[in-house]
C-alpha cells in the first residue's frame, strides 16, 4: 500500500566520480560512479539487498549485518553497504548461506521486539516488518521470556513525536541523521551490549535535551520507535501530494502525506532541490495551523472599526469592498487606494493582486512586505549586478572554502539551509561571522566560527568598507577578473575611496568596535582562502544604510572574484517563503513584473496590450509612504492579502493611527490578525494547503504549491482576487493558476520557459528560464553580469540618526527564533509555543546589574516611539550595550518600539537599530493595557458577529486534524 | 505627507551621492532616484516646500540636485 508514498531507497548516498567501475552483480552486468557501495549498485540495477541500518540519506554505518553478501574470491561475508565496489568483482546477494545468516540476525532482533505488528503505529510501513519478510523469518529460536525492552518507557515529551525505547533496534540511524542530516549531535547511544538506547542529550527527555525537533530522526528510523504522534493517531496516510513550505525562504519540498483530504504528516522530499530530504520544525511538524479553530471562514463587513462584524455572502462582501473603493476614488480620487500583498501569497497571487491594482484601481499603490525585509536587496543588486536576486544554489555551499555570515542567524531563521551549512563546515570549510550577537554558529559545541566580528549594530558599511580597504591595500584583488569583468572607471573611483586611511580597520575600529586586527585577519582570509561566498539576511538589510551594506557586500564578491561559479556569490536569505518571488513578479509600486520599471514605455505597453487599460507611468505609494499619506487624508483604501502591517511594520501606533484614518480596509487572511482589527472587510483566506501557485525561494527557484485540500472556505486566495476585479468592472478569465503563470511567463522575459507543466517535469526551476537557459539558470553571472559589466558603487558609512544618548543609551535589534515565524500567526497557533510562549528580551550581564534586572524579571522598555514591558533574559549572547527580543506575539509590541527610521533608497526599515532605555518595572506599558482593551473589545465584535439568524462566527467550528495541535 | 519626514528622506538620498567623486553625477543620481521611487504627490510637495521655504533644512547637494533637475521631478500629471 505504501509504496507510492515511499522513494525507493538505495541504502547509501550517490557518489559522483567521473571514473566509472563495471562489476558483475548477480550474474549482471552493473556500472556505477567509483566509490559507490555494493548496496547501491545493486539497488541501481533493481537488485534490494535486505537492511535495517543503511538509508540512502546517511553514510554506511554496517552495524546490522543484514546486507551481507559474497563477493568470489573473498572470504567472509561483507556488508555490502561499506564494501566499495570494485572492477571485476563478481557478487552475489542472495544465497542459501547469507539467507541462513540474515535469519539468524533477524531472530535475535525479533527476540527482543514487541510483536504487536497489528496495533503498531508503523504497521505497514516498518522496515523490520519487511525484513522479516524478506529473510523469510517464521520461528524465533530464542523464544520471548528472556531478558527484554518490551516494557520501557515511552518519551512523550515531545509534542510531535514519541520515543518508544521497546521497539529500538539499536541501528543508530536517527543518532546519524542528527549528526550528518540535522547537525545538532543531541542523540547518542548510551550504555552497551543489551543496555544500549537511544539516548537524548544526558539520558534526557527529548524536550529537554538539545534536540531542535528537526524530525530527521523520525524520518530515519525505520521502526515505530521515533514516530509522529499525527500517524500514532490517525494511521498511515493512503496518498501524498508534493508540494512546498510555507516557511521561511529556503522554500523547503515536502510530500503531504494524505487520508482523503486530512493531513497526516509533512515528509520532507528527498528530490526537492533545495532541501535534499530535511526540514525543520516548522516546515515538518508546525501545520496545524491550517485547520486551527481561529479560521474565520466567512466573509465579514462592517461600517466603523467599532461596529460589530456582519456576516455575509461572498457576493455582498465582495459587492461592498468595491462599492467602497470606487467611492473614495471619486471622492478623494483614483490614487487614493492601493493594496498590499504578503510574501507568504503565492507567485500567482502577488501577481494578481498587482494587476488589481495596475488595473481596477487604475495606478501604482502596490507594495509587498519585502519592503520591509529585503527591498534593499533587490535595490542593491540591481546597481552593481544587474540583477535583483542570489547568484547561487543552496547546494553550492558545498564547494565553499570560505563562508562569510553578515547579519544572518541561519540556525534560527533558514534551519535547513543552516544544516547544509554545518556540514561542509565539519568537513574543513572555513567561517566568518559578522554580527552583534554571538549566535550558534559563533560558537557552539559543533561548529565555531574563524573569525567573529562583533561589531555594533548600525555599522555594517563601515565594516564592509574596512573589509574592502584591507583587500585593496595589501594586494589582494582579483586583478584580472576586474579587469575583464566590471566597468573600469567605477572600480578605480571604488578603489581610490576603499583606500582612504578612514577606511582601514584602524580608523573604524572606533564606529565598528570591532579590533583591527580581526578585520584585517578575516579580509585576508576572505579574499585569499579558496572559494569564498557571503551569505546575508535582515542584520543587512534593515538598516538605515541597507541598500548601501548590499552595494557593499556585491562589491566585495566582484573585488575578490568570488562570483560566477560554484562556491561563491552573494546570497541574501530571504525571510518568508515568497520574498524572492513577490517581488519577481511585480508587486513593487515602482515595477512591472522581471524589475522592469513603470516608466519603461516598452515594458509598459506590452503590459497595457495584454491587460487591456492604461499603466500609470510613474511609481506609486510605497507601504510607509501609504501610512503617511493616510495620515495626510489622500490615501484612504486599502486591500491587503495575507500580510499584518499592525504587528510587523514598525512604530505600531503610527500604522493603527493611520489605519484608523482610513475608510475602507479590506483584510484577506486565514486569521483575525491584528490588521483586520482595523478592517471594515474580512476576506477568507487560503492557507498553503488549499490552493495551487508557486513560490520562488532565496535561490530563485520557483517550486510548486499543490492544492491538497479545498479550501475551507470556498475560495482560493487568487479565486477572490480575480472576484474583486471583476466587481470593480476589470475581467480576469483564469481557470487555474498554471493560466497566471503562462501569463507571467509570456510577459516576463526571465520567465519565458517556465510553465506548470514544465515544473512538474524538472521539479523545480531557477530562473531565468528562457530560450538561452530551457532549465533554468543556477549559477548566476557566470560568463559576464546581468548588467554587462560589474559595477563597483562607493559605500560611504553614514551614521543613522538613530543615536544612542544618555536617555537611551542601548541599542535594540530585533530577529527571529528556530520555533517561531514572523508575527506568529501561524507557529503560535501550533504546539511550538512549548518552545517559545512569549517574547523576551535579551540583555547582557552588565547592562542588566547596572539596572538592578534579574533574569525572568519585567522590564519596561522605552524608545523614542513608545514603551512596553518583556521579561528579562541575561545572556552573554549580547554584548555590552545592545539588547535583542523577538516579534513573534502581538502583545509584545516589540514594534511599539521601533522607529519610522529606513534605508534612504527603499524605506525597508532600520528594525536593527533602536535607540532605547531599559529598566525593572511592576506594571505593563500603557500601550500594552490600551492593547488588551482594544483587542478585548474586538476579539468581542468577533464573537457577536453573526448572519442575522442568531448564528455567531464563535459557533462556527472546523475540524482540528489532531489534538496536539488544535 | 509630513514635510520633516519628506525631507529627512531626501536628505538621506543626498548622504549616499554625495561620496560620488563627480558632483554633476550625484546630482542626477539625486534627482533620478526621486524621480524612479517617489509616488508623485511625495515630489510635488517637496517641489512646493522648495519654492515656499526656499529648501530651509534641505542639504545644499540635495537642494542642488532638485534646482538642477527640477523638470525630473514635476509629475507628468503636472507636466
Amino acid at each position: 500500500m505504501l509504496e507510492q508514498l515511499n522513494e525507493k531507497d538505495f541504502g547509501t548516498p550517490r557518489r559522483i566520480a567521473e571514473q566509472e567501475v563495471t562489476l558483475e552483480i548477480d550474474g549482471m552486468q552493473v556500472t556505477v560512479a567509483a566509490g559507490t557501495s555494493i548496496m547501491r549498485a545493486a539497488a541501481e540495477s533493481g537488485v534490494n539487498v535486505p537492511k535495517l541500518c543503511a538509508t540512502d540519506s546517511l553514510e554506511p554505518f554496517g552495524s546490522c549485518r543484514l546486507c551481507l553478501v559474497e563477493i568470489e574470491g573473498r572470504k567472509g561475508y561483507p556488508a555490502s553497504c561499506t564494501t566499495q565496489v570494485e572492477r571485476g568483482m563478481k557478487v552475489r546477494t542472495q544465497t542459501p548461506k547469507l539467507q541462513a545468516l540474515r535469519k539468524g540476525v533477524m531472530e535475535l532482533y525479533i527476540s527482543d521486539h514487541p510483536l504487536d505488528c497489528l496495533t503498531c503505529a508503523a504497521n505497514g510501513n516498518c522496515e523490520l516488518q519487511d525484513m522479516a519478510g524478506v529473510t523469510g523469518l517464521r520461528e524465533v529460536r530464542y523464544g520471548y521470556d528472556g531478558e527484554n525492552h518490551i516494557h520501557s518507557q515511552k518519551d512523550e515529551s515531545n509534542p510531535y513525536f514519541t520515543y518508544d525505547p521497546s521497539k529500538c533496534i539499536v541501528c543508530n540511524r536517527c543518532v546519524r541523521a542528527c549528526e550528518e542530516t540535522q547537525g545538532t549531535y543531541a542523540l547518542t547511544i548510551s550504555g552497551r551490549g543489551f543496555e544500549s538506547r537511544v539516548s537524548p542529550g544526558q539520558d534526557q527527555p527529548f524536550m529537554d535535551s538539545e534536540c531542535v525537533s528537526c524530525g530527521a530522526c523520525v524520518q530515519a528510523c525505520p521502526t515505530a520507535t521515533l514516530q509522529e504522534k499525527t500517524v500514532i493517531e490517525l494511521g498511515q496516510a493512503e496518498h501524498s501530494v508534493v508540494t512546498t513550505c510555507a516557511y521561511c525562504g529556503v522554500g523547503c519540498s515536502f510530500k503531504a502525506e494524505m487520508k482523503g483530504s486530512e493531513v497526516v504528516r509533512m515528509v520532507p522530499d528527498k528530490n526537492g532541490q533545495a532541501n535534499e530530504g530535511h526540514s525543520c520544525v516548522k516546515g515538518r511538524f508546525a501545520w496545524g495551523y491550517a485547520t486551527h479553530k481561529d479560521r474565520i471562514l466567512k466573509p465579514m463587513i462592517r461600517g466603523k472599526i467599532t461596529d460589530p462584524w456582519k456576516e455575509v455572502s461572498w457576493d455582498e462582501a465582495l459587492d461592498y469592498a468595491a462599492a467602497e473603493f470606487r467611492r473614495i476614488q471619486k471622492k478623494y480620487g483614483r490614487d487614493s487606494i492601493g493594496g498590499i500583498v504578503s510574501s507568504r501569497c503565492t507567485n500567482e497571487e502577488g501577481y494578481l493582486v498587482q494587476k488589481l491594482v495596475r488595473t481596477a484601481f487604475g495606478n501604482n499603490n502596490v507594495d509587498t512586505c519585502a519592503r520591509v525585509c529585503h527591498s534593499p536587496t533587490g535595490y542593491g543588486l540591481k546597481q552593481t549586478l544587474g540583477e535583483s536576486a542570489g547568484t547561487q544554489t543552496f547546494k553550492s555551499v558545498e564547494q565553499s572554502d570560505v563562508i562569510m555570515v553578515i547579519g544572518a542567524n541561519p540556525t534560527d531563521a533558514h534551519p535547513v539551509f543552516a544544516s547544509r551549512m554545518k556540514k561542509r563546515l565539519l568537513n574543513g570549510a572555513k567561517l566568518i561571522v559578522i554580527d552583534p550577537r554571538h549566535t550558534d554558529l559563533v560558537r557552539s559545541p559543533h561548529v565555531r566560527a574563524d573569525f567573529h566580528l562583533p561589531l555594533k549594530p548600525g555599522t555594517n558599511v563601515a565594516m564592509l568598507s574596512s573589509i574592502a580597504h584591507v583587500i585593496v591595500t595589501e594586494g589582494l584583488l582579483a586583478t584580472d577578473f576586474i579587469a575583464q569583468r566590471c566597468e573600469d572607471k567605477a572600480f578605480q573611483q571604488w578603489r581610490d575611496f576603499v583606500a582612504l586611511p578612514e577606511n582601514s580597520p584602524e580608523a573604524t575600529q572606533e564606529i565598528t568596535g570591532v579590533q583591527a586586527e580581526l578585520v584585517r585577519g578575516a579580509a585576508r582570509l576572505y579574499a585569499t582562502g579558496g572559494n569564498a561566498a557571503i551569505y546575508y539576511g535582515l542584520g543587512v538589510t534593515e538598516h538605515a544604510q541597507g541598500s548601501t551594506a548590499v552595494m557593499g557586500i556585491a562589491n566585495l564578491a566582484m573585488a575578490t572574484g568570488n562570483i560566477g561559479r560554484e562556491g561563491v556569490g552573494v546570497n541574501p536569505l530571504r525571510g518568508q517563503n515568497n520574498v524572492q518571488g513577490s517581488c519577481d513578479i511585480g508587486s513593487f509600486p515602482h515595477e512591472l513584473p522581471g524589475y522592469r520599471h513603470v516608466s519603461d514605455s516598452t515594458t509598459r505597453h506590452l503590459f497595457e496590450q495584454a491587460w487591456g487599460v492604461e499603466i500609470q507611468p510613474e511609481p506609486g505609494l510605497r507601504i510607509p509612504n501609504m501610512f503617511d499619506a493616510a495620515l495626510d487624508g489622500s490615501f484612504m483604501g486599502m486591500y491587503c492579502q495575507g500580510e499584518d502591517i499592525v504587528q510587523s511594520d514598525p512604530n505600531t501606533q503610527h500604522v493603527s493611527a493611520a489605519l484608523s484614518a482610513m475608510e475602507c480596509i479590506v483584510v484577506q487572511d486565514i486569521f483575525m490578525n491584528e490588521t483586520a482589527m482595523y478592517a471594515h472587510v474580512f476576506l477568507p483566506g487560503s492557507s498553503f494547503l488549499e490552493k495551487d501557485g508557486t513560490f520562488t525561494n532565496a535561490e530563485r527557484r520557483i517550486s510548486r504549491v499543490r492544492k491538497v485540500m479545498p479550501p475551507k472556505a470556498v475560495y482560493a486566495d487568487w479565486e477572490v482576487t480575480v472576484l474583486l476585479a471583476q466587481r470593480m468592472g476589470y475581467q480576469m478569465d483564469y481557470a487555474h493558476p498554471s493560466e497566471i503563470m503562462d501569463e507571467i511567463a509570456r510577459l516576463t522575459p526571465t520567465f519565458h520557459g517556465v510553465s506548470y507543466e514544465k515544473l512538474d517535469q524538472l521539479g523545480s526551476i531557477q530562473w531565468p528560464c528562457n530560450d538561452e537557459a530551457p532549465l533554468g539558470t543556477p549559477t548566476m553571472h557566470i560568463d559576464q553580469f546581468v548588467r554587462g559589466k560589474g559595477k563597483f558603487i562607493i559605500t560611504k558609512y553614514v551614521a543613522t540618526d538613530e543615536k544612542v544618548t544618555r536617555k537611551f543609551p542601548l541599542i535594540l535589534t530585533t530577529g527571529r527564533i528556530l520555533s517561531q515565524y514572523n508575527v506568529g500567526a501561524q507557529t503560535r497557533r501550533t504546539e511550538n509555543v512549548r518552545w517559545h510562549k512569549q517574547d523576551i528580551l535579551e540583555i547582557h550581564p552588565h547592562d542588566a546589574e547596572e539596572r538592578g534586572i534579574r533574569d525572568g524579571g519585567w522590564i519596561g522598555i522605552h524608545s523614542r516611539s513608545g514603551e512596553t514591558v518583556l521579561r528579562a533574559k541575561v545572556s552573554k549572547r549580547m554584548q555590552p550595550g545592545v539588547v535583542y527580543t523577538t516579534f513573534h506575539f502581538p502583545e509584545s509590541g516589540a514594534n511599539v518600539i521601533t522607529t519610522e527610521n529606513s534605508d534612504w533608497a527603499t524605506n525597508c526599515p532600520e528594525y536593527k537599530v533602536t535607540a532605547v532605555q531599559v529598566m525593572p518595572v511592576l506594571e505593563s506599558s500603557d500601550w500594552q493595557k490600551k492593547y488588551a482593551r482594544f483587542s478585548k473589545v474586538q476579539d468581542d465584535l468577533l464573537k457577536n458577529a453573526g448572519d442575522g439568524a442568531g448564528n455567531k462566527t464563535s459557533d462556527i467550528k472546523i475540524k482540528a486534524v489532531a489534538k496536539s495541535t488544535a | 505627507m509630513d514635510m520633516h519626514n519628506l525631507i529627512h528622506m531626501a536628505n538621506q538620498i543626498g548622504s549616499f551621492f554625495e561620496a560620488m567623486p563627480e558632483q554633476d553625477e550625484a546630482l542626477k543620481g539625486i534627482a533620478s532616484h526621486l524621480q524612479h521611487f517617489w509616488e508623485p504627490r511625495m515630489r510635488s510637495q517637496l517641489l512646493e516646500y522648495v519654492d515656499a521655504e526656499n529648501g530651509k533644512d534641505i542639504a545644499p547637494l540635495v537642494l542642488s540636485a532638485i534646482r538642477a533637475h527640477r523638470n525630473m521631478l514635476v509629475s507628468q500629471k503636472q507636466a
